[in-house]
């Protein structure tokens, strides 16, 4: 039982894929009617559902494919020609069998559906053997009349005795056993008709066709579905891979910090250069695995657009219109989970174009538009996002039209209606309850559709954006942001923070002398090149701690979105990088200026700046940037505006130090070992002006200080003096490589530590005097 | 003298019985207790459903952001997942305090929701008989409802917190 459920699932995803690609094939065939490959993979689709379905014995399904082989055969052939009439039909049958592999799924049979596909099978019937549609329905409805069965279907069984539900059991094995035995009939004919057809493919080369020398080969190369080497996964178990990831990512880190720690103890030893190996190579691992499972959840967007040639092609029809759908972009990568999301709105706003956009073929005539009206679907990423477009050639939206229907409907007020700019009133048809639609049609034009768009887009923080010229056409614009998508980055430091910057919005870096900074209606301006530019402090919009003073140049990155630009001034540019753009939790959703944060390699979290908002945050900063630069930075003038940091383990060590340099009058602030000095560094309490190190220290050592100290900004150039018994070349060098200023060896006289610390600070001789 | 043996079987069975209703009454009153975790912030012990802690780790590095109110210190990184951390001590309106060997970051969730908050220190873990806890003082209602009820155990009395209220952005 277990087997056949798992069968059965598999039938399922493979049909509904079938049917997916056999919609879009079948649009495409209504096109080119002679395409011959096209009509013999969509044969093939009706062929493989109805051979699956009746070994898994779904009945309905397998007489309801049956039929449409049928027609799909003659046609294939060339005995029948594929008219709209039939493709109407065609299609409708599709419609069908869509609803009962529905049903399948829902309820695990096809027996008890209130699906009747009977009128549909005779439709195909009329039509393989030749029949014009106004004859089917004729046919059909005195069919109708003389078919009791039908009305049968429809008793309510709720309302019977036991008896009669009995009696009705009864009858219906009886009449099922018949239908077994018909079927099994049906079956003998079907399969001599697939060896006919087999005898018939065979015969099939030595027709004097072009593509016939070899019709298997260029089959399996048109149909993408045999190209692509795909395996069905769950999506749960891709979640569980990402999961399991975090956690080898966690045991990645661990291995690194102990390999640090083992490195310092053992330095120098053998089997410190494999280790090295292997932990880099899990590292390098580990990486690329988590972006590799992350990129397996992002699928293209032609998953949802492939819907919508049957979609226009229907609603052309209905409506009457003449309309063409051209798409593009839909290899576009998006997050499973918002292709998920993005389908019904969609479906809205192009069912909306069809209906109110795009005008009649003679109404386009007179207005001197070419009579086929066209829409363009069409996906692309900028910036972070990811922007869907759906671009009609219709009348276009009427603001006056729509501030009037919006004000009848009681949906704003008079006072708003003339305070309302074109856009806002465009932003009217998102109103619940809004429609301009004269008449409500099948189609549209009850006041929900657009209200549902708007609320899809805003769960998935997406903006919608229209703009529309009366008489010319509509676009609709939504721009939904990538989560979980992975972008490259310009990553900027400011201060001691890092920020990442989406590449595709940085159109330059310059590097810029605050001079070149000048002010226009309280804004910071730079003239570069021919162009005035905004320019705006990233510390003055996070509103970042100033730790150290910038210096006189600065480097600008320079950012664009639409058709404005600003100047964003950092202190340093870190580099270029791939990031995983990650949700900052339902708890801080929504931050201003912060579109998402990030891993970095080293674990640390980087937060995403959201272009959109800087370029309005900007707008409410009035720092004078070059005033505040000339404003006097702290100068020292006595000696006790000076601190020094000792770092020794040995008690004695640090005593003489301090006693030593007590003469000088400057604060000292000593630490016992590199753990407790890094604390003091990194809590910003102390300004320092030098750093006294001691090599061999427990838990972390002088060297590993060293080179903790200068990853921060702030202290990049400040002095450090090692001060050690080891006088080797070899850690000399080393001090030098991590950043040692000065090497004083023990002993040494107070006079040269004074001597040295003084000119390291630079404090003057005549200052010490005092 | 021989029907001591009987005696004792009888006996022996009505102990057997006794104890099996202790149990059964203790399974039964367990129906009833609620498992706790305690912490320390400022000077008063508070406590939460075990439930709702997700892990409790030692303090790693965090990254500010920008245009949040004080309390939210900014967010790490754990295991891949980015999240919000809160310094309980400054939501509640007390004195920020330097991190000891013993601060910790509880990780509490409530449905989709994880939030690491900043703790001074732990306690213990609580089992305590939920007709222990009573509801909040009015006075303490008034705080944003952050308080669930007042465990009261022999020597000392616990504010229990309301981890959905806790977890609830209010700027």
């Amino acid at each position: 039982m277990e087997d056949m459920r798992e069968i059965i699932e598999d039938f399922l995803i493979e049909a509904f894929e079938l049917i997916d690609q056999i919609d879009q094939d079948l649009v495409e065939l209504e096109n080119n009617p002679e395409d011959l490959e096209l009509l013999n993979s969509i044969f093939r689709v009706a062929h493989t559902i109805k051979g699956s379905s009746s070994f898994l014995n779904f009945d309905v399904l397998t007489k309801l494919t049956h039929h449409m082989e049928d027609v799909l055969n003659k046609a294939r052939r060339d005995e029948l020609k594929m008219t709209p009439e039939v493709m109407d039909v065609v299609l409708e049958s599709i419609d069908y069998m869509k609803a009962l592999l529905q049903e399948i799924r829902d309820t695990g049979s096809d027996q008890n559906s209130s699906i009747d596909i009977d009128e549909i099978c005779r439709k195909l019937d009329a039509i393989s053997n030749g029949k014009e549609i106004e004859e089917i329905s004729e046919e059909k409805k005195e069919q109708e009349e003389n078919n009791p069965q039908n009305s049968e279907e429809e008793i309510d069984y709720s309302n019977m005795s036991k008896e009669e539900i009995e009696a009705e059991i009864e009858k219906l094995l009886k009449k099922r056993k018949e239908e077994d035995k018909k079927r099994r009939e049906l079956k003998k004919a079907q399969k001599k008709l697939e060896d006919k057809n087999k005898k018939e493919e065979k015969k099939e080369p030595p027709k004097p066709k072009k593509e016939s020398p070899k019709p298997k080969k260029e089959i399996q190369k048109s149909s993408p579905s045999s190209l692509e080497q795909t395996i069905r996964v769950e999506v749960k178990r891709l979640d569980h891979l990402m999961n399991l990831i975090g956690e080898l990512v966690l045991g990645k880190n661990r291995l690194l910090k102990i390999y640090d720690d083992v490195e310092e103890r053992y330095e120098g030893e053998k089997f410190l250069e494999e280790l090295n190996q292997v932990v880099s190579s899990i590292s390098v691992v580990t990486t690329d695995l988590q972006i590799a499972v992350m990129k397996t959840r992002m699928l293209p967007i032609a998953k949802v657009f492939n819907k919508f040639p049957r979609l226009v092609r229907d609603l052309s029809r209905e409506l009457n219109k003449d309309i063409e759908l051209v798409i593009s972009g839909e290899d576009t990568e998006l997050d499973k989970s918002i292709i998920e999301e993005i389908g019904d709105p969609l479906v809205h706003i192009i069912r909306n174009s069809c209906d109110h956009g795009i005008e009649s073929a003679d109404e386009r005539k007179m207005l001197g538009k070419p009579p086929k009206g066209r829409i363009e679907l069409k996906a692309y990423n900028e910036g972070n996002q990811i922007v869907i477009e759906v671009r009609d050639d219709g009348k276009g939206l009427d603001p006056e039209i729509l501030k009037q229907k919006a004000l009848e409907k009681g949906l704003i007020s008079e006072r708003e209606a003339q305070n309302m700019g074109v856009k806002e009133a465009f932003n009217l048809i998102f109103k619940p309850g809004f429609s301009t639609a004269k008449q409500v049609t099948n189609v549209s034009g009850r006041g929900v559709g657009m209200d549902v768009v708007k609320t899809n887009i805003e769960k998935l923080n997406g903006i919608i954006d229209i703009d529309s010229e009366l008489g010319k056409g509509t676009v609709i614009k939504l721009k939904i942001p990538l989560t979980l998508a992975i972008i490259q980055s310009l990553l900027v430091g400011v201060q001691e923070e890092y920020y990442a910057i989406p590449l595709a919005s940085v159109l330059e870096t310059v590097r810029i002398s605050l001079e070149d900074i000048y002010m226009i209606e309280g804004r910071n301006v730079l003239r570069l090149r021919d162009e005035i530019l905004y320019l705006a402090r990233l510390s003055d919009i996070f509103g970042v701690e100033q730790v150290y003073d910038t210096s006189e140049h600065a480097y600008v990155v320079v950012i664009g979105l639409a058709e404005s630009k600003l100047g964003i001034i950092v202190d340093s540019l870190i580099g270029q990088e791939e990031i995983v753009i990650k949700s900052m939790g339902d708890y801080l959703q929504g931050i201003e200026g912060i579109a998402g944060a990030t891993i970095r390699g080293d674990g640390r979290v980087t937060l995403i700046v959201d272009i959109a908002a800087l370029m309005e945050l900007s707008k409410n900063i009035k720092t004078n940037i070059v005033e505040e630069a000339k404003r006097p930075k702290k100068v020292k003038n006595s000696p006790s505006d000076y601190t020094v940091l000792i770092v020794d383990d040995s008690k004695t060590d640090r005593a003489i130090m301090k006693k030593a340099l007590s003469k000088l009058g400057i604060n000292i602030v000593e630490a016992t070992n590199g753990v407790e000095a890094l604390t003091i560094v990194k809590s910003n309490k102390y300004d320092l002006d030098t750093i006294l190190v001691d090599i061999e220290m427990p838990r972390m050592d002088g060297y590993t200080l060293a080179s903790e100290i200068k990853k921060y900004s702030r202290y990049k150039h400040i002095p450090l003096i090692a001060v050690t018994s080891r006088t080797s070349k070899s850690d000399r060098l080393r001090g030098i490589e991590v950043g040692m200023t000065e090497y004083i060896t023990k002993p040494y006289s107070p006079e040269y530590l004074v001597n040295t610390v003084s000119r390291n600070i630079k404090l003057t001789t005549t200052e010490m005097a005092k | 003298m021989n029907n001591n043996p009987l005696k004792q079987i009888l006996k022996k069975q009505e102990n057997q019985s006794q104890s099996l209703n202790k149990e059964t009454k203790e399974e039964f009153e367990s129906e009833n207790i609620v498992q706790l975790v305690g912490f320390i912030v400022g000077e008063e012990e508070f406590a939460i459903p075990i439930l709702n802690i997700q892990e409790i780790i030692k303090p790693i590095e965090y990254t500010r952001v920008p245009g949040v109110p004080e309390y939210v210190m900014g967010v790490f990184n754990l295991r891949g997942n980015v999240i919000p951390l809160i310094d309980l001590r400054r939501k509640f309106n007390l004195p920020p305090a330097e991190q000891t060997p013993e601060t910790r970051y509880i990780v509490m969730k409530h449905e989709d929701n994880i939030v690491g908050f900043i703790i001074d220190k732990l306690t213990e873990a609580i089992r305590m008989n939920a007709d222990k806890i009573e509801t909040p003082p009015e006075n303490l209602q008034k705080e944003k409802g952050m308080v669930q009820g007042i465990g009261k155990r022999e020597d000392k009395i616990i504010t229990i917190l309301k981890v959905d209220a806790l977890l609830k952005r209010d700027f």
